[in-house]
Protein backbone atom coordinates (compact mmCIF):
# COMPACT_ATOMS: atom_id res chain seq x y z
CA UNK A 1 0.00 0.00 0.00
CA UNK A 2 1.76 3.30 -1.01
CA UNK A 3 0.28 6.41 -0.15
CA UNK A 4 -0.02 9.55 -1.91
CA UNK A 5 0.80 12.15 0.57
CA UNK A 6 1.56 11.68 4.32
CA UNK A 7 -1.13 12.17 6.43
CA UNK A 8 -0.28 13.08 9.53
CA UNK A 9 0.00 16.30 8.86
CA UNK A 10 -3.56 16.46 9.91
CA UNK A 11 -2.90 16.28 13.25
CA UNK A 12 -1.27 19.71 13.26
CA UNK A 13 -5.00 20.89 12.46
CA UNK A 14 -5.91 19.27 15.79
CA UNK A 15 -5.71 22.41 17.50
CA UNK A 16 -8.30 24.66 15.40
CA UNK A 17 -10.76 21.47 15.03
CA UNK A 18 -10.88 21.79 18.89
CA UNK A 19 -11.78 25.36 18.61
CA UNK A 20 -14.01 24.93 15.64
CA UNK A 21 -15.59 22.15 17.94
CA UNK A 22 -15.87 24.81 20.74
CA UNK A 23 -17.28 27.87 18.80
CA UNK A 24 -19.70 26.05 15.97
CA UNK A 25 -20.15 22.21 16.33
CA UNK A 26 -21.61 22.12 19.77
CA UNK A 27 -23.98 25.44 19.59
CA UNK A 28 -25.28 23.87 16.33
CA UNK A 29 -25.43 20.22 18.10
CA UNK A 30 -27.62 21.81 20.67
CA UNK A 31 -29.71 23.83 18.11
CA UNK A 32 -30.54 20.73 16.42
CA UNK A 33 -31.68 19.29 19.68
CA UNK A 34 -33.76 22.56 20.23
CA UNK A 35 -35.32 22.04 16.83
CA UNK A 36 -36.79 18.92 18.02
CA UNK A 37 -38.59 20.05 21.55
CA UNK A 38 -40.54 23.05 22.94
CA UNK A 39 -39.55 24.97 25.94
CA UNK A 40 -41.19 27.00 28.65
CA UNK A 41 -37.79 28.10 30.35
CA UNK A 42 -36.23 26.67 33.22
CA UNK A 43 -34.22 24.03 31.07
CA UNK A 44 -37.44 21.81 30.44
CA UNK A 45 -37.66 20.20 27.25
CA UNK A 46 -40.85 18.41 25.68
CA UNK A 47 -40.33 16.34 22.93
CA UNK A 48 -42.12 17.75 19.69
CA UNK A 49 -40.32 16.07 16.96
CA UNK A 50 -40.66 17.40 13.19
CA UNK A 51 -43.12 19.79 14.06
CA UNK A 52 -41.76 23.75 14.08
CA UNK A 53 -39.93 22.37 10.83
CA UNK A 54 -43.21 21.53 9.25
CA UNK A 55 -44.46 24.75 10.60
CA UNK A 56 -41.82 26.36 9.47
CA UNK A 57 -42.82 25.43 5.77
CA UNK A 58 -45.77 25.96 5.75
CA UNK A 59 -45.08 29.52 7.06
CA UNK A 60 -46.09 32.31 4.91
CA UNK A 61 -44.17 34.41 7.08
CA UNK A 62 -40.83 32.52 6.93
CA UNK A 63 -41.92 31.99 2.68
CA UNK A 64 -42.50 35.84 2.39
CA UNK A 65 -39.42 36.88 4.50
CA UNK A 66 -37.02 34.30 1.88
CA UNK A 67 -39.06 35.98 -1.09
CA UNK A 68 -38.03 39.59 0.44
CA UNK A 69 -34.01 38.38 0.96
CA UNK A 70 -33.82 36.86 -2.64
CA UNK A 71 -35.46 40.07 -4.37
CA UNK A 72 -33.14 42.30 -2.14
CA UNK A 73 -30.31 40.36 -3.25
CA UNK A 74 -31.05 40.37 -6.79
CA UNK A 75 -31.43 44.32 -6.65
CA UNK A 76 -28.62 44.82 -5.05
CA UNK A 77 -26.19 43.17 -6.88
CA UNK A 78 -28.15 44.55 -10.56
CA UNK A 79 -27.39 48.17 -8.63
CA UNK A 80 -23.87 47.52 -7.23
CA UNK A 81 -22.06 44.99 -10.34
CA UNK A 82 -22.63 47.54 -12.83
CA UNK A 83 -22.23 50.34 -10.93
CA UNK A 84 -18.66 49.18 -9.52
CA UNK A 85 -17.95 48.10 -12.79
CA UNK A 86 -18.77 51.95 -14.02
CA UNK A 87 -16.71 53.79 -11.09
CA UNK A 88 -13.55 51.23 -11.38
CA UNK A 89 -13.22 51.90 -15.10
CA UNK A 90 -13.82 56.01 -14.72
CA UNK A 91 -10.90 55.86 -11.47
CA UNK A 92 -7.30 57.05 -12.32
CA UNK A 93 -4.70 54.43 -12.74
CA UNK A 94 -1.63 56.62 -12.61
CA UNK A 95 -0.55 59.86 -10.13
CA UNK A 96 -1.72 61.39 -7.02
CA UNK A 97 -5.68 60.44 -7.79
CA UNK A 98 -4.84 56.82 -7.32
CA UNK A 99 -3.99 56.82 -3.26
CA UNK A 100 -7.16 59.54 -2.78
CA UNK A 101 -9.54 57.57 -4.86
CA UNK A 102 -8.39 54.40 -3.10
CA UNK A 103 -9.18 55.42 0.00
CA UNK A 104 -12.63 57.38 -0.44
CA UNK A 105 -13.38 54.26 -1.83
CA UNK A 106 -12.40 51.70 1.04
CA UNK A 107 -13.94 54.04 3.48
CA UNK A 108 -17.69 53.03 3.69
CA UNK A 109 -16.49 49.33 4.06
CA UNK A 110 -14.05 50.56 7.28
CA UNK A 111 -17.63 51.08 8.83
CA UNK A 112 -18.96 49.17 11.06
CA UNK A 113 -22.78 48.08 10.53
CA UNK A 114 -24.41 49.41 13.38
CA UNK A 115 -22.81 52.79 12.49
CA UNK A 116 -24.20 52.61 9.09
CA UNK A 117 -27.40 51.58 9.99
CA UNK A 118 -27.42 54.99 12.54
CA UNK A 119 -26.12 57.38 9.67
CA UNK A 120 -28.78 56.60 7.55
CA UNK A 121 -31.88 56.01 10.00
CA UNK A 122 -30.80 59.80 10.88
CA UNK A 123 -30.12 61.07 7.37
CA UNK A 124 -33.37 60.27 5.92
CA UNK A 125 -35.51 61.34 9.24
CA UNK A 126 -37.72 63.69 7.45
CA UNK A 127 -37.51 66.41 10.81
CA UNK A 128 -33.61 66.52 11.14
CA UNK A 129 -32.07 64.07 8.36
CA UNK A 130 -30.38 65.81 5.37
CA UNK A 131 -32.21 63.37 3.10
CA UNK A 132 -35.36 63.17 3.94
CA UNK A 133 -35.92 67.00 5.43
CA UNK A 134 -34.50 68.06 1.61
CA UNK A 135 -36.30 65.12 -0.33
CA UNK A 136 -39.82 66.21 1.39
CA UNK A 137 -39.03 70.08 0.98
CA UNK A 138 -38.86 69.03 -2.88
CA UNK A 139 -42.20 67.90 -2.71
CA UNK A 140 -41.80 63.89 -2.77
CA UNK A 141 -43.17 62.92 0.14
CA UNK A 142 -40.75 60.48 1.57
CA UNK A 143 -41.35 58.48 4.90
CA UNK A 144 -39.00 55.60 5.59
CA UNK A 145 -40.93 55.10 8.70
CA UNK A 146 -44.58 54.79 7.61
CA UNK A 147 -44.22 54.26 3.72
CA UNK A 148 -42.80 50.64 2.57
CA UNK A 149 -41.46 51.66 -0.43
CA UNK A 150 -39.19 54.93 0.81
CA UNK A 151 -38.18 52.42 3.38
CA UNK A 152 -37.20 49.69 0.71
CA UNK A 153 -35.28 52.47 -1.02
CA UNK A 154 -33.66 53.73 1.95
CA UNK A 155 -32.45 50.14 2.80
CA UNK A 156 -31.07 49.51 -1.04
CA UNK A 157 -29.20 53.09 -1.19
CA UNK A 158 -27.86 52.38 2.66
CA UNK A 159 -26.43 49.04 0.89
CA UNK A 160 -25.07 50.22 -2.61
CA UNK A 161 -23.38 53.31 -0.23
CA UNK A 162 -21.71 50.67 2.04
CA UNK A 163 -20.86 47.97 -0.30
CA UNK A 164 -20.64 49.35 -4.02
CA UNK A 165 -16.98 50.16 -3.07
CA UNK A 166 -16.36 46.30 -2.38
CA UNK A 167 -17.05 45.92 -5.97
CA UNK A 168 -15.02 48.82 -7.35
CA UNK A 169 -12.12 48.17 -5.53
CA UNK A 170 -12.10 44.35 -6.94
CA UNK A 171 -12.80 45.25 -10.27
CA UNK A 172 -9.73 47.81 -9.87
CA UNK A 173 -7.69 45.20 -8.61
CA UNK A 174 -8.56 43.11 -11.71
CA UNK A 175 -8.36 46.26 -14.50
CA UNK A 176 -4.75 47.40 -12.76
CA UNK A 177 -3.35 43.70 -13.74
CA UNK A 178 -4.34 44.07 -17.46
CA UNK A 179 -0.85 44.77 -19.31
CA UNK A 180 -0.43 47.25 -21.07
CA UNK A 181 0.45 45.13 -24.43
CA UNK A 182 -3.35 44.45 -24.72
CA UNK A 183 -4.21 48.34 -24.99
CA UNK A 184 -1.70 49.17 -27.10
CA UNK A 185 -2.48 46.35 -29.51
CA UNK A 186 -5.70 47.51 -29.44
CA UNK A 187 -5.03 50.85 -30.43
CA UNK A 188 -3.14 49.08 -33.32
CA UNK A 189 -6.11 47.17 -34.37
CA UNK A 190 -8.21 50.10 -34.06
CA UNK A 191 -10.44 49.21 -31.36
CA UNK A 192 -13.45 51.46 -30.38
CA UNK A 193 -13.78 51.85 -26.53
CA UNK A 194 -16.34 49.73 -26.30
CA UNK A 195 -14.72 46.31 -27.68
CA UNK A 196 -11.56 47.29 -25.50
CA UNK A 197 -14.16 46.93 -23.08
CA UNK A 198 -16.03 44.18 -24.02
CA UNK A 199 -13.01 42.28 -25.23
CA UNK A 200 -9.87 42.82 -22.56
CA UNK A 201 -11.38 44.79 -19.68
CA UNK A 202 -14.31 42.28 -19.26
CA UNK A 203 -12.71 38.86 -19.81
CA UNK A 204 -9.85 39.95 -17.44
CA UNK A 205 -12.59 41.17 -14.90
CA UNK A 206 -14.12 37.78 -15.11
CA UNK A 207 -12.62 36.23 -11.74
CA UNK A 208 -13.03 39.43 -9.75
CA UNK A 209 -16.29 39.81 -10.73
CA UNK A 210 -17.35 36.22 -9.90
CA UNK A 211 -16.43 36.86 -6.18
CA UNK A 212 -17.56 40.22 -6.04
CA UNK A 213 -20.70 38.52 -7.20
CA UNK A 214 -20.87 35.70 -4.89
CA UNK A 215 -19.38 37.93 -1.82
CA UNK A 216 -22.34 40.53 -2.34
CA UNK A 217 -24.93 37.90 -2.70
CA UNK A 218 -23.84 36.18 0.45
CA UNK A 219 -23.50 38.73 1.98
CA UNK A 220 -26.82 40.30 1.50
CA UNK A 221 -28.72 37.12 2.07
CA UNK A 222 -27.66 37.49 5.59
CA UNK A 223 -28.14 40.70 5.93
CA UNK A 224 -29.30 41.62 8.97
CA UNK A 225 -27.64 44.56 11.26
CA UNK A 226 -28.41 47.34 8.69
CA UNK A 227 -31.95 47.36 8.10
CA UNK A 228 -32.82 46.32 12.16
CA UNK A 229 -31.14 49.36 13.06
CA UNK A 230 -32.60 51.68 10.31
CA UNK A 231 -36.05 50.12 10.12
CA UNK A 232 -36.40 47.22 12.45
CA UNK A 233 -37.88 45.34 9.95
CA UNK A 234 -40.63 47.59 9.03
CA UNK A 235 -43.05 49.28 8.50
CA UNK A 236 -44.79 45.75 9.23
CA UNK A 237 -42.91 43.26 7.98
CA UNK A 238 -41.91 45.17 4.77
CA UNK A 239 -38.29 44.64 5.54
CA UNK A 240 -38.02 41.80 7.57
CA UNK A 241 -35.74 39.73 6.56
CA UNK A 242 -34.57 36.17 6.96
CA UNK A 243 -32.19 36.96 9.99
CA UNK A 244 -34.31 39.52 11.48
CA UNK A 245 -37.17 37.46 11.35
CA UNK A 246 -34.97 34.74 12.73
CA UNK A 247 -33.96 37.33 15.59
CA UNK A 248 -37.59 37.84 16.47
CA UNK A 249 -38.47 34.69 17.03
CA UNK A 250 -35.67 33.58 19.00
CA UNK A 251 -35.43 36.35 21.38
CA UNK A 252 -38.38 38.81 20.56
CA UNK A 253 -41.20 35.39 21.23
CA UNK A 254 -38.44 32.94 22.89
CA UNK A 255 -40.00 30.58 20.54
CA UNK A 256 -36.61 28.34 20.72
CA UNK A 257 -37.72 25.25 19.29
CA UNK A 258 -39.01 27.16 15.79
CA UNK A 259 -36.06 29.61 16.20
CA UNK A 260 -33.90 26.56 16.17
CA UNK A 261 -35.74 24.60 13.06
CA UNK A 262 -35.46 28.18 11.10
CA UNK A 263 -31.63 28.14 12.47
CA UNK A 264 -31.28 25.14 10.55
CA UNK A 265 -33.05 25.49 7.11
CA UNK A 266 -31.29 29.02 6.83
CA UNK A 267 -27.96 27.46 7.35
CA UNK A 268 -28.41 24.60 4.85
CA UNK A 269 -29.57 27.03 2.35
CA UNK A 270 -26.34 29.33 3.30
CA UNK A 271 -24.14 26.08 3.54
CA UNK A 272 -25.64 25.07 -0.09
CA UNK A 273 -25.06 28.59 -1.29
CA UNK A 274 -20.90 28.38 0.23
CA UNK A 275 -20.43 24.76 -1.44
CA UNK A 276 -21.48 26.41 -4.57
CA UNK A 277 -19.03 29.32 -4.26
CA UNK A 278 -16.49 27.23 -3.08
CA UNK A 279 -17.12 24.15 -6.43
CA UNK A 280 -17.25 27.68 -8.66
CA UNK A 281 -14.26 28.87 -7.49
CA UNK A 282 -11.83 26.27 -7.17
CA UNK A 283 -13.00 24.86 -10.55
CA UNK A 284 -12.58 28.56 -12.26
CA UNK A 285 -9.01 28.30 -10.44
CA UNK A 286 -8.29 25.08 -11.99
CA UNK A 287 -9.92 25.55 -15.41
CA UNK A 288 -7.30 28.17 -15.65
CA UNK B 1 -15.26 16.64 37.55
CA UNK B 2 -19.21 16.94 36.41
CA UNK B 3 -19.65 17.66 33.07
CA UNK B 4 -23.39 18.81 32.94
CA UNK B 5 -24.92 19.07 29.24
CA UNK B 6 -28.39 19.29 30.25
CA UNK B 7 -28.32 22.60 28.60
CA UNK B 8 -27.79 21.18 25.62
CA UNK B 9 -30.98 19.79 25.76
CA UNK B 10 -29.78 16.12 24.52
CA UNK B 11 -32.34 13.36 23.19
CA UNK B 12 -32.33 9.93 21.96
CA UNK B 13 -33.28 10.42 18.33
CA UNK B 14 -30.63 13.81 18.01
CA UNK B 15 -28.26 11.39 19.69
CA UNK B 16 -29.08 8.89 17.37
CA UNK B 17 -28.55 11.55 14.31
CA UNK B 18 -24.74 12.76 15.43
CA UNK B 19 -23.78 9.40 16.54
CA UNK B 20 -24.34 8.00 12.85
CA UNK B 21 -22.67 11.15 11.36
CA UNK B 22 -19.82 10.63 13.35
CA UNK B 23 -19.68 6.83 12.81
CA UNK B 24 -19.98 7.91 8.75
CA UNK B 25 -17.09 10.28 9.27
CA UNK B 26 -14.62 7.18 11.22
CA UNK B 27 -15.75 4.90 8.01
CA UNK B 28 -14.72 7.27 5.50
CA UNK B 29 -11.40 7.62 7.96
CA UNK B 30 -10.77 4.00 7.56
CA UNK B 31 -11.73 3.74 3.88
CA UNK B 32 -8.84 6.69 3.35
CA UNK B 33 -6.81 4.61 5.16
CA UNK B 34 -7.36 1.39 3.21
CA UNK B 35 -7.85 3.45 0.08
CA UNK B 36 -5.94 6.84 0.13
CA UNK B 37 -5.94 9.36 -2.35
CA UNK B 38 -9.84 10.07 -1.61
CA UNK B 39 -10.24 8.68 -5.01
CA UNK B 40 -10.57 11.83 -7.45
CA UNK B 41 -12.72 11.80 -10.24
CA UNK B 42 -14.81 13.88 -12.49
CA UNK B 43 -18.71 12.58 -12.92
CA UNK B 44 -22.12 13.70 -13.71
CA UNK B 45 -21.38 17.80 -12.32
CA UNK B 46 -18.23 17.66 -14.70
CA UNK B 47 -15.98 18.35 -12.22
CA UNK B 48 -13.51 16.65 -9.82
CA UNK B 49 -14.58 15.17 -6.59
CA UNK B 50 -13.59 13.62 -3.33
CA UNK B 51 -15.63 11.06 -2.21
CA UNK B 52 -15.23 13.58 0.88
CA UNK B 53 -17.14 15.89 -1.78
CA UNK B 54 -19.55 12.94 -2.41
CA UNK B 55 -20.39 11.85 1.36
CA UNK B 56 -20.81 15.51 1.95
CA UNK B 57 -23.01 16.19 -1.30
CA UNK B 58 -25.09 13.49 0.25
CA UNK B 59 -25.81 14.74 3.64
CA UNK B 60 -26.79 18.09 2.11
CA UNK B 61 -29.10 16.69 0.08
CA UNK B 62 -30.31 14.22 2.48
CA UNK B 63 -31.01 17.15 4.28
CA UNK B 64 -32.53 18.71 1.23
CA UNK B 65 -34.53 15.68 0.58
CA UNK B 66 -36.40 15.90 4.05
CA UNK B 67 -37.01 19.05 4.12
CA UNK B 68 -39.26 18.85 0.94
CA UNK B 69 -40.73 15.37 2.36
CA UNK B 70 -42.08 17.21 5.00
CA UNK B 71 -43.19 20.32 3.25
CA UNK B 72 -44.59 18.40 0.52
CA UNK B 73 -45.71 14.75 1.49
CA UNK B 74 -45.98 14.65 5.11
CA UNK B 75 -43.92 14.20 8.93
CA UNK B 76 -43.80 10.09 8.02
CA UNK B 77 -40.14 10.48 7.09
CA UNK B 78 -39.04 6.90 6.19
CA UNK B 79 -39.50 7.20 2.93
CA UNK B 80 -37.61 10.53 2.41
CA UNK B 81 -34.72 8.40 4.36
CA UNK B 82 -34.93 5.55 1.74
CA UNK B 83 -35.26 8.09 -1.00
CA UNK B 84 -32.26 10.06 0.76
CA UNK B 85 -30.72 6.26 0.65
CA UNK B 86 -31.01 5.75 -3.53
CA UNK B 87 -29.67 9.52 -3.73
CA UNK B 88 -26.48 8.96 -1.97
CA UNK B 89 -26.03 5.52 -3.47
CA UNK B 90 -25.84 7.90 -6.73
CA UNK B 91 -23.84 10.28 -5.84
CA UNK B 92 -21.15 7.68 -4.90
CA UNK B 93 -21.72 5.81 -7.98
CA UNK B 94 -22.15 8.93 -10.85
CA UNK B 95 -20.72 12.07 -8.93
Amino acid sequence: MEKTWNNKAWFLVLPMLVLVAFSAVIPLMTVVNYSVQDTFGNNVFFWAGTEWFEELLHSNRFWEAMARNLIFSFIILAIEVPLGIFIALNMPKKGWGVPVCLVLMALPLLIPWNVVGTIWQVFGRNDIGLLGYYVNALGIHYNYVQDKYDAWVTVIIMDVWHWTSLVVLLCYAGLVSIPDAFYQAAKIDGASRWAVFRYIQLPKMQRVLLIAVLLRFMDSFMIYTEPFVVTGGGPGNSTTFLSIDLVKTALGQFDLGPAAAMSLVYFLIILLLSWIFYTVMTNYDAER
Amino acid sequence: MNLDLTWMAWTWPTAAFFGTIFLLLCGMAAWEYASPGGNPRVGVLRFETTRGDRLFLSLLGSAFIHLAWLGLVGPNLWWALALSVVYAVGVFRYV
